[in-house]
């Protein structure tokens, strides 16, 4: 048995506009034309999508989860960022 | 369609029960703990990895195979309705094969590879495929009975340690509301027909009932003889990775699924089955394990052929997919030039 | 346009485009858990879900213009052999992977402009089918034409094996585009669809696919004919054993 496994895409989909594309799975396709058909078979069988992406699996780069802590955790920290950081009294209305 | 028949038996060897005291195992039992889902390229213990590609893989395996039986009678539908249900049914089994197999990719683990095991005969697939479809009211059972028995071990895996099963059962469970209810509807059908169509029905209830108990999988109390409350097993509970146990889930069943028969007008072949006043379930006969075990390991009336059938499907299509993959190569070749 | 438009006419003409879908559907059906990668097994299946449900719409239309109590199951099931007018192309097996492949593309090469030309039918219903099946034909036409393409220029071995298909079953596409006295007539009165016309537009696909698929347009030789009059290959008794199966055996009830 011979190992072509057809490649792998990764597939988003736009359930309607004025949304985000949002990732939902992944297709085996030899193309990337054939891997838009196979999503659009796959994953919008009950009209989940107005607009799907597809993305070779291997094209995409992703961060380490090792990194997680020097990566996301110092933003975690700046509170300043929001709203709730800041005390306005109750009486000041509008803000 | 998962059924906890699928456990990791006694005494397997290729899957490590991890002692899970370093520094990482013990951060990872802690997320798990505190109810956070594990993602792919989270740090896991390989016992993990390996009892999930292993569930994950019989799991899609079980939706493919499960094409077949409800496959067969495609053509010969008896209205235009049915055929169209039946064929968006078989089609769901299909898809939910392919959100596993594509959760299972995760794990870093190709489908080529699963699909290798599948067809010489290593990985396993629920054996509830291995009964044949005979009648018409076959599909009706398998809908009512089968998905049923499947959609209960499903829910709780929708809230399963690792991200992208659990995002895959939720997908599955809710296209699979329509598999059972199809599936009653159509005994309810039969039920409201003539004499041969109840005969038809009771006939296909007969044969499916124990086979649907047996989707649980063996007792797991301890000191039964037919137990395998194995370390597996409770490490799996551990891990989130399976979340309820088998007999409280074939108990569950049971209730619901026996005020359903007989509204249908069916009996149920259980000469034991009683209401049990006291603890609020039914009571019911022994389960016959020894035909369980004989049809897990290859002796059910259609094993052979549903892999048959599946190998041939494989090497017929090997001419398509190489085509296409040489196809690609040319184009690409060609738009790089 | 004509004085008096037969109901009988348009509910025959709704019947032989409803055979056309049933028998095609049943065919794709047949690849369930047998096409040669599951992603195409699910796009296979919404093709022949297409097509079930365009036959629906198609019977049930006609058995009102009937008025005989005849629903889509009576005619999809109960009719005889002979009473069936689906083309020839659409009953062909699947022979291989590549012959379904051929099937489809020659019949949705046709089906794309019947169906938009349908769409501008006198008769609302057949007006309004012809609307929504040639979203549902493009997508099959798209879908058709790109296997063809792939298999033809893909290795030697599919590429030998598509040209066998479509050498094949070249003999069945010239009766897609004979008119018979019932297109005539509804032609006259704006409801059907000039079936000679299409030839232009089905020969334009074809030949562009073709060429891009590497493969060689057969002469336009003899071509087989007989489906429209209810005249079928001998695979067609086997297919409506199977398909008539439930409805023969248990006749007159409801499932």
């Amino acid at each position: 048995m011979s190992r072509k496994e057809w490649p792998l895409y990764e597939v988003f989909i736009r359930s309607r506009n004025g949304l985000n594309h949002i990732h939902v799975g992944s297709v085996h396709a030899p193309d990337p034309k054939m891997a838009l058909e196979n999503a659009r078979d796959a994953y919008t069988r009950r009209g989940e999508g107005v607009s799907i992406w597809v993305v070779a699996s291997n094209a995409i780069t992703a961060s380490d989860p090792g990194e997680k802590e020097s990566l996301f955790e110092p933003l975690a920290e700046k509170v300043y960022r929001h709203p709730t950081f800041y005390d306005i009294p109750d009486e000041v209305k509008n803000i | 369609m998962y059924t906890q028949g699928l456990d990791i038996p006694k005494g397997d060897k290729s899957i490590p029960v991890e002692k899970a005291d370093s520094a990482e195992a013990l951060r990872f039992q802690a997320r798990i703990d505190a109810d956070e889902k594990i993602e792919p390229k989270d740090w896991m213990p390989e016992g993990y990895r390996k009892t999930l590609i292993r569930q994950i893989s019989q799991h899609a395996h079980s939706e493919v195979i499960g094409m077949q039986p409800e496959g067969n009678w495609i053509t010969r539908a008896p209205t235009l309705r049915r055929k169209a249900i039946l064929m968006a049914k078989v089609q769901d089994e299909g898809g939910h094969g392919l959100y596993l197999y594509s959760a299972a990719e995760t794990l870093g683990v190709s489908r080529d590879e699963l699909v290798e095991q599948l067809l010489d005969g290593s990985a396993k697939y629920s054996s509830i495929f291995n009964y044949p479809t005979l009648t018409w009211a076959d599909i009706g059972a398998i809908g009512w009975l089968v998905d049923g028995a499947a959609i209960m071990n499903q829910i709780p895996l929708c809230r399963c340690s690792y991200g992208p099963y659990a995002r895959a059962m939720i997908r599955i469970c809710k296209e699979e509301s329509f598999h059972q209810r199809q599936g009653y509807e159509l005994m309810l059908a039969l039920s409201r027909g003539s004499a041969e169509q109840k005969a038809m029905m009771q006939d296909a209830f007969d044969r499916w009932w124990w086979p649907a108990l047996m989707m649980f999988g063996p007792h797991d109390t301890k000191g039964d003889a037919e137990g395998i409350k194995s370390q597996h097993s409770e490490q799996s509970m551990k891990w989130r990775i399976k979340r309820v146990s088998n007999d409280e889930l074939r108990q569950k069943f049971v209730d619901v699924t026996v005020p359903q028969a007989e509204y249908l007008g069916l009996k149920v072949p259980d000469p034991h089955l009683k209401w049990n006043a006291e603890t609020g379930h039914y009571d019911f006969g022994p389960i016959d394990w020894n035909e369980f075990k004989n049809v897990l390991i290859g002796n059910g009336p259609c094993n052979k052929k549903r892999l048959k059938m599946r190998r041939e499907a494989h090497e017929r299509g090997a001419w398509v997919r190489e085509a296409a993959m040489a196809y690609a190569a040319k184009k690409a070749k060609r738009n790089a030039a | 346009m004509s004085a008096v438009i037969d109901k009988a006419d348009i509910a025959s003409y709704a019947i032989r485009w409803g055979d056309d879908a049933l028998i095609l559907s049943h065919r794709l059906a047949e690849w369930c858990a047998d096409a040669p990668e599951l992603e195409e097994d699910m796009a296979l299946m919404n093709l022949a879900l297409d097509l079930v449900g365009q036959a629906r719409t198609l019977y049930t239309y006609a058995g009102e213009l009937e008025g005989r109590g005849r629903d889509e199951d009576a005619i999809a099931f109960t009719r005889e052999e002979r009473d069936y007018k689906n083309a020839l192309l659409v009953e062909q097996p699947n022979e291989d992977f590549a012959y379904a492949v051929a099937r489809q593309f020659l019949y949705d090469a046709f089906s794309l402009p019947f169906y938009q030309a349908l769409a501008s039918s006198k008769d609302a219903t057949l007006a309004a089918l012809g609307e929504k099946a040639a979203k549902e034909v493009r997508y099959h036409l798209k879908h058709s034409a790109d296997w063809l393409i792939r298999l033809g220029d893909g290795t030697d071995e599919s590429h030998r094996r598509m040209q066998a298909a479509i050498d094949e079953l070249w003999t069945y596409t010239g009766e897609l585009f004979v008119n018979d006295d019932l297109d005539r007539r509804l032609i006259a009165a704006g409801i059907g669809v000039d079936l000679a016309a299409l030839k232009s537009a089905w020969n334009d696909t074809v030949s562009t696919v073709l060429k891009e698929a590497t493969l060689q347009r057969p002469a336009d030789g003899w071509m087989a004919t007989g489906g429209r009059e209810g005249r079928h290959s001998e695979y067609m008794g086997y297919l409506l054993a199977e398909l008539q199966y439930m409805q023969r055996a248990y006749p007159n009830m409801k499932w």
